[in-house]
């Protein structure tokens, strides 16, 4: 079977069929209400629950940063070794100068 | 003198449930429309179609009236379909074996002489129907709004609030899919 008309005629189908646009009866009343009964909307909650979230999340990032040099520390001393780099590095230039006087 | 449109949505967004009636009254069949193209249920079409309002009501204050009421709705409208294809998508048919005796037919006569077939037959519908109702939400909603309601790609971007070149992907993936599933009715009719 030739699939490529069988999918245009089943398509062409579909646009022969539109769906139907009628409303059930009184149903802007239904919607009504059920609108009426809805809670108001409360902002502070809203707000809240987001701080919430927020919250929780930073302290699933510093939880696992913590681990994370908690696990690394110990493993090298490459702290120690990169501050004196450093302390190095910044003093070279004084270091210069004290040998050309 | 009646109110405008306008004033009506001014309205409601200051909690007025009675202002936006008339809004609910005059879009609805819109809104039905929609909604039947996605759920086969009448009671389903309903759900969708009370959500729809439901959440057009509460977030009638992003509504800035840059663009008529009607299209806003309509964004909301598609998006608030997507989600329920997405929420039923377990439900989908699994097999093509159920076919029924007009579908069957249908389907003989299009092998024997594909041109002669009338695409209005009720079989032609109810098949489309079979077929739509396999395919993943994302595939059915761009096939529908692209093939079925002949929609451009920046108007299905538009109303999805997916990117253009995310339309285009997905409908050449939906396309794919589609064919699969025929290749699947082809295969279990003849083989």
């Amino acid at each position: 079977m030739n699939l490529e008309p069988l999918q245009q005629k089943l398509l062409a189908a579909a646009r022969a069929h539109p769906p139907a646009d009628r409303v059930p009866y009184a149903f802007e009343q239904r919607i009504r209400a059920h609108l009426s009964t809805l809670p108001p909307v409360d902002l502070a909650a809203l707000w809240a629950r987001a701080l919430w979230r927020a919250a929780v999340t930073c302290v699933a990032v510093t939880l696992l940063l913590a681990t994370w040099s908690f696990v690394q520390s110990p493993a090298s001393s490459t702290t120690e070794d990169l501050s004196q780099q450093f302390e190095q590095t910044l003093l070279a230039a004084a270091d210069q100068l004290e040998e050309t006087w | 003198m009646e109110p405008t449109e306008a004033e009506l949505i001014v309205a409601a967004v200051k909690g007025d449930a009675a202002s936006f009636e008339p809004l609910v009254q005059k879009y609805s069949p819109r809104v039905f429309a929609t909604a039947r193209r996605y759920a086969r249920l009448e009671r389903e079409v309903e759900d969708i179609a009370q959500e729809i309002w439901v959440k057009a009501f509460q977030k009638l204050g992003s509504f800035r009236g840059e663009a008529p009421f009607e299209h806003w709705l309509m964004r909301l409208a598609v998006r608030t379909c997507y989600d329920f294809l997405r929420a039923h998508q377990r439900n989908r048919e699994s097999a093509f074996s159920e076919l029924s005796e007009p579908e069957d037919d249908w389907l003989e006569r299009f092998a024997a002489a594909p041109e002669s077939v009338n695409e209005h037959a009720e079989a032609a519908k109810l098949l489309v129907e079979r077929v739509l109702a396999q395919m993943a939400p994302a595939s059915r909603l761009i096939i529908t709004l692209l093939e079925i309601e002949d929609r451009s790609v920046k108007e299905i971007a538009g109303l999805t609030g997916w990117s253009v070149p995310l339309v285009k992907v997905r409908a050449f993936r939906a396309r794919a899919e589609m064919r699969k599933i025929l290749t699947r009715i082809a295969q279990d009719k003849y083989l």
